[in-house]
């Protein structure tokens, strides 16, 4: 099933000491004279912190710059749900933070399986991200006397977080979207809305350009440039429901997977701890409560399995506050993983709570009391409101109900130092790399991975390839533009001929139920290999059952998801081979087979302490394992303990 | 757990393409859970009209969570819906009772013309952010972030305007269909911030000659895009607008 690479990949990270290595880097990487680089054309892929962020930076530099969404609006990217906050190791608070503390932390939290130098660089350049954004008039909360304020998130013991109140993620887009913007105005970015990127183009070996589809029109655009630069965000919706938005895929970063770029620990997937339960069959999404609540909040279920009582006429002394008994130095505070399995425990042995019995209760009962309800409006405002609005219950009068939801996907395209892929030319920033995170993203990191890659990275590393390739101009009519646009023209008419009996929805909420099950919180090899089954008889069904009705030449939104759908049917095999082949668990991939007696996840250093890089051979064939073997030498290994 | 179910009717604004006349057409749709979002529901009758051979309703939406303003249906003749400060896609149908009409209009306004069905091109918006809704500054140019001091109210007034998340509801709602509240939001949070004075003068006129360009209407303080908007952006930024706007049109040097 699984063909292992002889030699192991080269991550191309610098000599010398980590915290040193970002700044000789950028003395010694080539740089393009300030008057050629409007020579250079860059295709930006996804509008989101990472993508926007590249997109403007890399136009105020002088490259010329397209950029492509596939919303009608580069502003609605999906980075725009993030509620809770930022990281930076500014250490304002006095806490003793510090930038090796933040690097630290965040190896630790990914559980031993980043890339130290990666983590090193987005700790060093966390807090030039919070400049940037101020400078922005990015509106982050502040202390009476008019300085930055700060509050703690998971998996930290000092307060480093910076927010906008409960949507930081919508100010930091706003403030990279604002960016672009001006950027447009000035001629530098052509933006392309209602887009969505169907196939890569690579000439020579490089990546070269895009095939897209105007999701208004139908019509297909082939795009050339220098340099490729992926920001498509994550694969969480191959669950189906996640607490992604609607549109949220795969597609963009599986074309490109499929032309040759190694996708990178697919089965590393966070499932969030405090989100909104599920309602019905009708479910569409599932909505995120931010980590932040956990600075409040208190996760309990009652002590008693059958307790019939409401929950605010429940003592203290028939409340178990787990996460507080299981872990007393971080207490709320652990990170995700940790916290997930901890709520699913005590569901799976019957003390959930709410009709389903799959939900813990988050109570803000003792916060309100202690620091009163217009401080707590104050902190998380629109989040209490939201939950109302979905739930009609009232968080300041009874306690929120949430459960485990799948958020975040820490895999993504294999990527090396300067961000670039295996595949030369096409740089993957974001979520839609693996990098930075390993097996589990500690809160408030993720929109500083985003803005790091894509203002203090980007501008930097893509000038070295730039200036080193030979990069002749491509045609439009280029035999391999025009073999890309037929392929995507190809799988569009394909998709639309079938005309089947079932919905792309219903493949998709199968798909996501079979993923859920099998390969969610806890995975096994039994469930793995029949999820694997599963996968691929659901998949060809869908390709001889599938319903698409209307024509390709209009908006078609059933043709928009059958496509993303058609490729989750892909992806989907890929995440359950690499839980399969990972055989420890570590982070958010989590192996009944290998955990301690208390429940806790059991890595095995020893035989997996790498980064496995898949590379596509064929649809359904045995897949080429690359690994990159990591080393920890500033962060030695322990067993991540949160007690 | 289904909580009561309801039978409705939908007349739903059907548009084949930008060109195309459209017309209302109204659809049977049973079996909706109240604990259902409004937009569950309009996926409950899209795999019913995708089963029995008919093109589903295009609608645009993302996030349904209330914050990246995608979603913009006017329900009954309100944008977004009945309910206070809550986006198409946080509505439920809760809201409504077994036995009603429910008739569902993209966005209308010349400026927002329509694509298909209740789809809508609002790229009128970003053409106004680009005429200036943004500070000037590159990416590395940054002083410290505590060195620009911002007092807590003032920083209160900025987020409550940048708040706004783009949707039109306010275009939508207003008889005018001005855009004035959407360009206030914007212009309030940058004119109240240091970050933003500047270009205090340049951001506000140009900003406003875009949003005359693009076609949108003109303001005669009904308020009912207030009344309408899910970020619950007030008409003072409308006032404070006003005031900028005259500011710098005797003070901004040409």
């Amino acid at each position: 099933m699984v063909r292992v690479a002889s030699e192991t990949l080269n991550s191309r990270v610098p000599e010398g000491p980590v915290d040193q290595i970002w700044d000789k880097h950028r003395f010694n990487m080539k740089l393009v004279n300030p008057a050629n680089k409007r020579k250079f054309s860059v295709i930006v892929v996804g509008t989101g912190l990472a993508g926007g962020a590249a997109a403007a930076s890399l136009a105020e530099l002088g490259y010329h710059v397209k950029s492509f969404c596939f919303q009608d609006s580069p502003r609605r990217a999906h980075s725009i749900a993030a509620q809770g906050g930022i990281n930076a190791a500014k250490n304002y608070p006095n806490d003793g933070d510090s930038i090796w503390r933040l690097f630290y932390d965040t190896v630790k939290g990914g559980d031993y399986r980043a890339r130290e130098a990666n983590v090193y660089r987005l700790a060093q350049v966390s807090n030039s991200i919070i400049d940037q954004c101020v400078a922005q008039g990015v509106p982050f909360a502040r202390e009476y006397g008019g300085t930055l304020a700060n509050r703690s998130f998971g998996g930290a013991q000092v307060s480093r977080t910076f927010y906008c109140r409960g949507q930081t993620g919508q100010q930091l887009l706003l403030g990279a979207y604002q960016a672009m913007m001006r950027q447009v105005h000035l001629g530098k970015i052509e933006m392309y809305a209602r887009r969505e990127m169907l196939e890569l183009v690579v000439v020579d070996g490089l990546a070269r350009g895009i095939v897209v589809r105007n999701l208004a029109t139908g019509k297909l655009e082939t795009h050339t440039a220098d340099a490729v630069v992926l920001c498509t965000g994550g694969y969480g919706n191959v669950y189906y429901l996640s607490t992604n938005a609607k549109g949220c895929n795969v597609t963009a970063a599986w074309r490109c997977h499929k032309r040759g770029a190694y996708f990178a620990n697919p089965c590393y997937t966070q499932i969030h701890p405090t989100c909104i339960p599920v309602s019905g069959d009708y479910q569409s999404k599932l909505t995120l409560m931010s980590e932040s609540l956990r600075n409040d909040g208190r996760v309990w279920v009652p002590k008693d399995p059958n307790e019939k009582r409401s929950a605010s006429s429940i003592p203290e002394e028939d409340r178990d506050y787990y996460l507080e008994r299981r872990y007393p130095s971080f207490g709320n505070l652990v990170p995700r993983d940790v916290a997930s399995r901890a709520s699913k425990e005590r569901c799976d042995a019957g003390y959930g709570v709410g009709d389903t019995g799959l939900a813990v209760y988050l109570d803000f009962r003792d916060a309100i009391q202690r620091a009163g309800e217009d401080a707590i409006r104050k902190r998380y405002g629109n989040l209490f409101h939201m939950y109302e609005k979905i739930t009609a219950e009232n968080p300041y009068q009874v306690p929120m109900k949430i459960y485990p939801a799948v958020h975040y996907t820490m895999g993504g395209l294999w990527v090396d130092y300067n961000l670039m892929s295996n595949l030369p030319g096409l740089f993957v920033l974001g979520e839609a790399n693996f990098s930075d995170h390993g097996a589990n993203r500690l809160g408030a990191s993720a929109l500083m991975q985003g803005l790091s890659d894509g203002y203090f990275v980007i501008p930097y590393t893509i000038g070295d390839h730039l200036a080193k390739s030979a990069l002749p101009p491509v045609p439009e009519d280029h035999p391999a533009c025009l073999e890309a646009a037929q392929a995507a023209e190809g799988r569009l008419d394909k998709l639309l001929d079938i005309q089947g009996r079932r919905t792309v929805d219903s493949f998709h909420r199968e798909l996501g139920g079979i993923i859920w099950d099998h390969c969610g919180m806890a995975r096994n090899k039994d469930g793995l290999e029949k999820a694997i089954g599963q996968i691929r008889d659901l998949r060809d069904q869908f390709w001889k059952d599938v319903r698409v009705l209307g024509s390709g030449e209009t908006l078609n939104q059933s043709l928009e998801k059958a496509g993303r759908v058609a490729d989750f049917l892909e992806f989907g095999e890929l995440m359950c081979v690499d839980a399969l082949n990972r055989e420890e668990s570590c982070g958010g991939h989590f192996r009944e087979e290998h955990q301690t007696p208390e429940g806790e996840a059991q890595r095995n250093d020893q035989d997996f302490s790498y980064v496995a890089a898949w590379e596509f051979t064929g649809v359904g064939k045995e897949c080429t394992l690359h690994k990159e073997e990591l080393k920890f030498p500033n962060v030695p290994p322990t067993t991540r303990s949160y007690k | 757990m289904s909580g009561d179910l309801l039978s409705l009717t939908l007349r739903i604004w059907r548009q084949a393409g930008p060109d195309d006349r459209g017309g209302f057409r109204d659809y049977k749709l049973s079996g909706v859970s109240t604990h259902m979002s409004f937009l569950e529901m309009l996926d409950v009758l899209n795999e019913q009209l995708i089963e029995s051979g008919e093109e589903p309703v295009a609608f645009d939406h993302d996030c349904r969570e209330g914050i990246c303003g995608t979603c913009s249906l006017m329900i009954n003749g309100q944008a977004h819906g009945p309910d206070n400060a809550t986006t198409t896609c946080q509505l439920h149908m809760r809201r409504f009772k077994d036995g009603d009409l429910i008739v569902i209009e993209p966005w209308r306004a010349s400026a927002f013309p329509v694509i298909r069905d209740l789809v809508v091109n609002r790229s009128a918006f970003d053409r106004i952010v680009q005429a200036g809704g943004y500070v000037s500054v590159n990416t590395g140019n940054a002083p410290d972030g505590n060195a620009i001091s911002v007092p807590g109210k003032t920083q209160e007034v900025a987020m409550d305007a940048a708040a706004c998340i783009g949707c039109g509801a306010c275009v939508a709602a207003c008889k005018n269909a001005s855009a004035m509240l959407f360009v206030a939001a914007k212009v309030s949070q940058m004119a109240v911030l240091p970050q933003g004075q500047p270009e205090r003068g340049e951001r506000v006129l140009n900003m406003v000659a875009q949003m005359d360009q693009e076609g949108f209407g003109h303001c005669t303080n009904t308020n009912e895009c207030e009344a309408a908007c899910p970020a619950e952006i007030s008409v003072r930024n409308i006032a404070r607008l006003n005031r900028e706007f005259i500011r710098a049109s005797l003070t901004t040097g040409s």
